[in-house]
């Protein structure tokens, strides 16, 4: 599989590499690989990754070592949503541990798994930043905050009610 | 050299000038002997190399003569540079050699300790570094971390369970060659030394990670298994090389050559060749010629380090005499008969039965091919 | 009711907007900066100031920008660190949530005064919806002629740029977000050099947290020497504290320091005391690497003296008996909390943190949260509290970078004052599964083992 920005996109690839000074272009890969990942699949194959390389005019290689380094890149593929639940000290605490089990049992997976329709993966991370909001999840760009049983609930019916419809 | 850009540094109440910009690693090495603290991570010819390994810490108990006040913590000696009147405690300092054995620990904590297989033993430097400074014992109850196999192609073997993280041989492909294609993946405790898609290091001078390997991580292919390296006989030899230095050692039983390696200093560093540029060599000299002819022998080499390829057998005039006859002579014709094959997995004469799958202990009967003994 | 200087105009609505922020007085002191003043005489102002460092070291801001390098033709760089990480710890977020401008004004005056026309703002990946309000406030200010060339007629040009992370506790450290901004790897960086000399692009480069570039709007619109009136001896100013855990109101507040951590907990005005009426168990008071105290040394010093939340009471008693202010994330526990469970959850996010660049840390956070796993499920022995207290002792000031300390600290402090409660974990296996040891001997004399 070869993949290739559309005009969008490489618009904002552009936007992206011009905040950096000339020559120093592969300050941008951070950005350019949520933009990578964002684009297509939600994670990162390798052939996904050797475009960025090229584009950033890199060597391979660097962006391996990066897009491994940090915990927001998927190197698995993953499914359309991502619920992923702090477990930190604070929202352990405040009871994340209920919420991870309701959350399997809901969706019959295990934490790294995905569901068989291939909508939900379940990933576990640590703190995001919502201490005072525990128990929390990230899915996709905004937090969900201040999760019970209940809140859980209308959270999957409202994502799934999106990919049925 | 003027004199005012020598600076005053007390290592263990040794006192010595070295010139600014000096670190304080190198200038206890200029001391030698025990003041020099063990390097692991740590490469001179290596830019940027160090910091990480953690087992050169030292303790400064001055800073300087214009600002005495002793450094918070202990420092890593291979990236501290000296100041002017500094002092420096190294096995004079109960805190150092605390702190060292904690690193040996933690070093060790997932090594797989097989030195009996691993190629690197007897010139390694995790060996000597926890013979100097480890306990016989550890205190990790745990299974040890294991990793994927990556295979590098022809001439280096990787074994990632045994790498300690010294990011030389990121550097030295960095360095040493336009393309570096293996790199560090992941993070943490899962860190590994990996291409991330299957691909061969290729590069003709890429052979150089083997040499800067403190531990048996990399190794060479075409010498894998061969022979202890305390039973080989180092040899400096040269030959017209079109690509490098071609200023090599090596490693001979009698008149075979069973590997070459660069030429390395007491502290296991590639020395200089005379004209003061490191002596990497390149990979047809390491991994192709491997025939005395190809060489011209200019004479057996001293290896000064602790480790046992340096214990009296290369010192001085002993050994330097060739053995009467080769291995070839020896076995008279006969090809070298297989004791044991031995792979990372064990197997123990017939591949098909694994020694971890045999229930309790195994004995003769388990290996004889005529018996119906379930393994 | 306590100063407020940053978030005293939070609760306005539409604060979020250039509009309603210019009209409540927003951006005065970069008119103030530009035309009244020279980067030197902010500078000035800013050491008078007192200000610490907000991010989690307290170092002081001013001694900070005195340090960077000025050599000819080289550009220098502010970068605001916005990679709020420490578990507990969430006040930029909701500083830079609600009252983005504020942060701009900030960053504008202090780029001034350190000479910087790039900008970096490196914000946390999971921000991602921070980073769009961000995006979109820089560009009003650009509309609005406060960001790009010639601000204000002076000649002075800056630009301000939002930086994604990616998922990286370490890129807090400043040398390891300075390393994520370039492309790569988030692995600190062996000082020296520091990055005053040679930081971003080996250029000058000056790392400030969120909060304390926008303590600089008050600093330069009130004068140092007012500003460092506010609070007590060196702790100058006000503090944002997140507070979360077991408490009936958790959030965001601005404390101006005078305040007692008793105050803090129970009075309406804050925490509003412990949720469901329980008793207060401990508390980490300083985002978690700071050491937990248990509510006796909380609440006073080991001498006896009321603790208040500020730099210098906080630590009295140094790490025996006290804390740290720290990054100002407070969690507090309940007496239901189990204190070995919570240091195993520490422990996993610090593993799972370390960049695996220096062995201590590599090593030494896996082996730590291992035992403590052990612990938690009922196979733990006595022997296994001292080796924890061994490995930890070995992590600590061993490093490269503080994550060592960080990830050392906290089991420390747990089975400093909490060595009783892991000794009945392990002695009580089976129970320890399914009851918790509560606060029955927490106040017993503290155990330090040598």
């Amino acid at each position: 599989m070869t993949y290739t920005f559309n005009d969008t996109q490489m618009a904002e690839l552009n936007r992206l590499v011009a905040r950096y000074p000339e020559g120093k272009q592969k300050s941008a890969l951070l950005p350019a690989l949520h933009l990578a990942q964002d684009s297509f699949d939600g994670w990162l194959p390798t052939e996904l990754m050797d475009y960025i390389a090229n584009l950033l005019k890199i060597e391979p290689i660097e962006v391996y070592e990066v897009a491994s380094f940090y915990s927001m890149f998927n190197l698995k593929p993953v499914g359309k949503f991502i619920f992923e639940v702090c477990q930190t000290g604070p929202c352990m605490i405040s009871g994340s541990d209920d919420i991870i089990a309701y959350i399997q049992e809901k969706l019959d997976i295990k934490p790294g798994e995905t569901t068989k329709d291939g909508v939900f993966t379940l990933k576990l991370v640590e703190c995001l930043g919502a201490c005072g909001y525990a128990p929390m999840m990230q899915v996709g760009k905004i937090f969900r905050e201040h999760l019970t049983k209940e809140k859980v609930d209308s959270i999957i019916a409202e994502y799934r009610a999106t990919v049925t419809n | 050299m003027s004199e005012q850009n020598l600076f005053k540094v007390t290592i263990d109440n040794i006192t010595i000038d070295v010139p600014a910009g000096t670190t304080v690693l190198q200038a206890a090495r200029l001391i030698g002997g025990q003041v020099a603290p063990p390097a692991m991570c740590f490469y001179s010819k290596l830019e940027g190399s160090g910091g990480k390994c953690r087992t050169c810490l030292v303790e400064v108990s001055k800073g300087s003569e214009k600002d005495p006040r002793p450094m918070p913590k202990l420092v890593a000696s291979c990236r501290t540079t000296v100041m002017d009147g500094m002092e420096v405690k190294n096995i004079t300092s109960e805190k150092v050699l605390d702190a060292r054995a904690g690193v040996v620990e933690f070093l060790l904590l997932n090594h797989p300790l097989d030195c009996p297989i691993c190629d690197q033993a007897g010139e390694c430097h995790l060996q000597d570094l926890s013979f100097e400074h480890g306990k016989a014992d550890t205190r990790y109850e745990f299974q040890r971390r294991t990793f994927k196999k990556h295979d590098l192609g022809k001439h280096i073997q990787l074994h990632m369970t045994r790498c300690i993280l010294c990011y030389r041989c990121v550097y030295t492909a960095d360095q040493l060659t336009n393309k570096r294609v293996h790199g560090i993946l992941d993070r943490g405790d899962h860190a590994e030394i990996a291409t991330h898609i299957e691909k061969s290091l290729d590069n003709e001078f890429i052979g150089n990670v083997i040499d800067v390997c403190p531990v048996g991580a990399l190794t060479d292919k075409t010498f894998r298994f061969k022979n202890r390296v305390w039973f080989l006989k180092p040899m400096d030899a040269h030959r017209d090389c079109p690509t490098c230095s071609g200023r090599v050692t090596l490693w001979n039983r009698g008149d075979e050559v069973y590997r070459v390696t660069a030429r390395k200093d007491q502290w296991g560093e590639i020395e200089d060749t005379p004209d003061g540029k490191p002596g990497w060599i390149c990979n047809v000299c390491r991994f192709d010629k491997k025939e005395t002819s190809d060489w011209i022998i200019e004479g057996p080499r001293e290896i000064s380090r602790q480790s046992v390829i340096a214990q009296g057998h290369y010192a001085g005039n002993i050994g330097t005499t060739k053995p009467n006859e080769t291995f070839k002579a020896v076995n008279d014709g006969r090809t070298p008969h297989l004791l044991m094959d031995i792979h990372d997995e064990s197997e123990v004469n017939q591949p098909t039965i694994h020694l971890g799958k045999i229930q309790g202990p195994s004995h003769g009967d388990t290996f004889n091919t005529n018996n119906t003994h379930k393994a | 009711m306590g100063v407020k200087l940053l978030l005293d105009k939070a609760n306005v609505p539409g604060i979020r907007t250039y509009e309603v922020y210019r009209r409540e007085g927003g951006y005065r002191s970069v008119e103030k900066a530009l035309k009244e003043m020279n980067p030197e005489s902010i500078v000035e102002e800013v050491k008078k100031s007192g200000l610490r460092g907000r991010g989690g070291a307290g170092f002081p801001t001013g001694m900070k920008w005195s340090f960077i390098a000025k050599p000819e033709g080289v550009p220098r760089h502010l970068v605001c660190n916005a990679d709020e990480s420490e578990p507990g710890t969430f006040k930029d977020r909701y500083l830079m949530e609600f009252i983005p401008h504020l942060l701009l004004e900030g960053l504008i005056v202090s780029s001034f005064a350190l000479g910087s026309h790039d900008t970096y703002i490196y914000i946390r990946g999971e921000y991602a919806w921070i980073t769009d309000i961000l995006e979109e406030a820089i560009n009003e200010a650009k509309a609005n002629g406060w960001l790009g060339k010639n601000i204000l007629g002076t000649g002075f040009e800056c630009n301000i740029h939002v930086h994604r992370g990616a998922g990286a506790y370490i890129c807090g450290e400043e040398t390891a977000l300075i390393e994520s901004l370039e492309g790569k790897r988030g692995n600190p960086r062996i000082k020296p050099p520091f990055p005053a000399i040679q930081g971003l692009w080996q250029r000058p480069t000056v790392v400030n947290n969120v909060e304390t570039l926008a303590a600089i709007v008050p600093i330069i619109n009130m004068g140092g020497e007012e500003y460092a009136k506010i609070g007590v001896g060196r702790s100058t100013g006000t503090k944002l504290i997140s507070a979360c855990g077991n408490i009936n109101k958790p959030g965001v507040y601005e404390i101006d320091m005078t305040i007692s951590v008793e105050e803090f907990i129970y009075s309406d005005e804050y925490c509003g005391g412990i949720k469901g009426g329980k008793q207060l168990k401990a508390c980490i008071p300083g985002g978690s690497s700071v050491p937990i105290l248990p509510a006796n040394l909380l609440l006073k010093t080991a001498t006896g003296e009321t603790r208040y939340m500020n730099y210098e009471s906080l630590s009295d008693g140094g790490f025996a008996t006290g804390s740290m202010l720290g990054s100002g994330g407070f969690i507090v526990l309940d007496e239901d909390q189990c204190i070995v469970k919570n240091t195993l959850t520490l422990a996993r996010f610090y593993r799972h943190e370390s960049c695996g660049q220096c062995s201590p840390c590599r090593e030494g956070t896996g082996w730590m949260e291992k035992i403590l796993h052990k612990i938690e499920h009922g196979h733990g022995t006595i022997a296994d509290i001292d080796l924890l207290w061994d490995i930890q002792r070995k992590i600590e000031g061993n490093t490269i970078c503080p994550l060592g300390d960080a990830a050392a600290w906290p089991v420390a402090a747990a089975i400093r004052h909490f060595r009783d409660e892991f000794e009945w974990h392990i002695n009580n296996p089976v129970l320890s599964q399914t009851s918790n040891f509560g606060l029955q001997h927490y106040a017993d004399p503290i155990h330090v083992p040598a």
